[in-house]
């Protein structure tokens, strides 16, 4: 469980990045964090690796203050994917990339072997595995990136922007590994300006400006609420557009997915037709 | 005479043991605003790396076949002649930027085509006002976020004023109303000035509505290439794993539904909002 009380961050140079976050993830949620350039999201996850630590407030992750225990205790159960993938990559080749971080923790070759090919396979990298990760492309450096903190297991996953530079099947496999992760009770964090992912993956959403939480809840409501994401500089997913547009027929407003727009269309122009 | 011209193109990078783009032939004419997209490591990148000539005289490689872009053919022009005519996004705008402010980033490239001082000001103040960033024209590109970092690089290409654009999954780091206008100023140019840009992007939702032409590729081929509206409406689009935009997968769920509307296939929500609005008032 992650807990952050009261939380304020200031940068060396004076940027106040946190003014006073307080919340909540509890073990197995799906949380993600969206909000403008510059609102404080990424800022707001490296305090849950320790990687930052409150100028005032706290951060307790199973209810160990981070700043008792040191990056490296704490990144064995909270990976992190950066947005860039050039700020984590650094070996020679994809496979050693990958294995990197197993043997840090101390794996056993037969574990590491075991993970390795895992994770290879679930990012479809194994055609990659004697390749340079610089001759790959961004969107594949991304997945080498993700696959490397996946290997070692980790119970908080989270990811900076993990659908940048994916394509629309990439997106689609990211969706049903996180919904396995979320099945096997992991705590899943996406930190994301994606608004169609996470349209269809319906996570809970944390919705920041300026360092601080302006709205947290389902993505349902919060992606169908106009006023409060306009302020925070995203725009709502473009089938809720068509439902905001169409407000004046007997249709509800809080509509994020083709689906369920297809359902509440029939069901109208059925109505209609009687 | 189309702007961009590639005829049975072919290219393996020094250290790559297969092509990593295949026999592509398209042809791009002056004026078009176009979207080339696929699935991610199809060759998009790569083929954008030859509008410039960064394929082959930086790269090297070999490149077969023939490429023309604004007339002169790539294999007998040096980079910096290319750059007159074409500017380039990259897809990591850290790749890119290197002067000590934003504003000397923006004015590099007019410094080194020798434009004269007075006209250099009025196109950097011109370039770091349209894309938002002239309030931040003396920090240091290093110190900017990813967002800001990709807004300069557009500046600076933008500054250079050239007959083609070409960025590459440029507004990757924005947020989607700091996207949405960096794709509206783009599009303004390409009417307004009839400057021809070449987009490569994955996010169709964001995209779609400015194209009037769609290449999409596939493990180093064309695949498809043509009219938006047709290919994005097209089952073989979809089966290539290319993100069709929201609205377009509705009307066609729709029309398996048998629901009466329009022809023609509408691209973004504002187009499909106006047809369902007809649709629902005929009933």
């Amino acid at each position: 469980m992650i807990e952050a009380k009261n939380v304020y961050f200031t940068y060396p140079n004076d940027v106040e990045a946190l003014k006073g976050v307080s919340l909540t993830i509890k073990n197995g949620e799906f949380v993600a964090i969206m909000g403008e350039n510059g609102a404080g999201k990424t800022t707001l996850v490296k305090h849950f690796n320790g990687l930052l630590k409150p100028t005032t407030g706290t951060v307790h992750i199973d209810g160990v203050n981070t700043t008792k225990v040191s990056v490296a205790t704490l990144a064995r159960n909270v990976g992190f994917v950066f947005q860039n993938p050039d700020h984590q990559l650094f070996s020679e080749t994809v496979e050693e990339e990958i294995a990197f971080a197993l043997k840090n923790f101390g794996f056993k070759e037969k574990i590491i072997k075991r993970r390795l090919t895992w994770a290879l396979n679930l990012l479809d990298l194994t055609k990659y595995r004697k390749t340079s990760p610089f001759m790959l492309s961004g969107g594949e450096r991304k997945r080498v990136a993700l696959a490397s903190v996946l290997a070692w297991n980790p119970k908080i996953l989270m990811l900076d922007e993990p659908t940048i530079g994916q394509d629309y099947r990439q997106k689609e496999k990211l969706l049903q590994f996180i919904l396995q992760m979320k099945a096997q009770r992991k705590t899943v964090i996406i930190v994301t300006h994606d608004v169609e992912f996470v349209a269809e993956c319906s996570p809970r959403i944390l919705l920041m400006r300026k360092g601080r939480i302006v709205a947290d809840g389902e993505a349902r409501k919060v992606l169908t609420n106009p006023e409060i994401l306009t302020q925070a500089s995203i725009v709502p997913p473009q089938i809720t557009q068509i439902f905001l547009q169409l407000s004046d027929f007997q249709l509800p407003k809080e509509v994020i997915d083709v689906y369920k727009a297809r359902e509440k269309l029939l069901n109208l122009l059925e109505a209609k037709a009687k | 005479m189309s702007i961009i011209k590639t005829e049975n193109l072919t290219y393996t990078y020094p250290s790559g043991t297969k092509p990593s783009i295949r026999d592509v032939s398209i042809k791009i004419e002056k004026g078009e605003f176009v979207l080339i997209t696929g699935p991610s490591g199809c060759g998009k990148t790569t083929l954008c790396r030859c509008f410039n000539g960064l394929i082959p005289h930086f790269y090297q490689g070999e490149l077969k076949g023939e490429i023309t872009v604004a007339g002169l053919r790539i294999s007998e022009q040096p980079i910096y002649e290319m750059a007159k005519n074409v500017g380039l996004v990259f897809q990591n705008p850290e790749n890119q930027l290197f002067a000590l402010s934003v504003e000397k980033d923006v004015a590099f490239g007019l410094e080194n085509l020798g434009v004269p001082r007075e006209e250099m000001r009025k196109r950097v103040d011109w370039a770091l006002n349209l894309t938002g960033i002239y309030d931040i024209r003396e920090r240091a590109p290093h110190e900017l976020s990813g967002g800001q970092q990709q807004r300069v690089a557009i500046a600076s290409v933008l500054a250079m004023q050239p007959e083609i654009i070409v960025l590459d999954e440029p507004t990757s780091f924005l947020d989607p109303l700091g996207a949405k206008k960096i794709f509206e100023v783009i599009y303004d140019l390409n009417r307004k000035l009839r400057i021809t840009v070449v987009l490569v992007e994955h996010r169709l939702d964001l995209t779609a509505r400015y194209a009037n032409h769609i290449i999409v590729m596939d493990d180093g081929k064309i695949a498809l290439d043509g009219d938006p509206r047709k290919i994005l409406g097209s089952e073989e689009a979809r089966l290539i794993g290319v993100g069709i935009p929201k609205p377009t997968r509705l009307y066609q769920i729709l029309q398996k539904d048998r629901v009466s509307l329009s022809n023609t296939i509408p691209l973004s929500s504002d187009e499909m909002a106006a047809m369902l609005r007809e649709a629902l008032k005929n009933q």
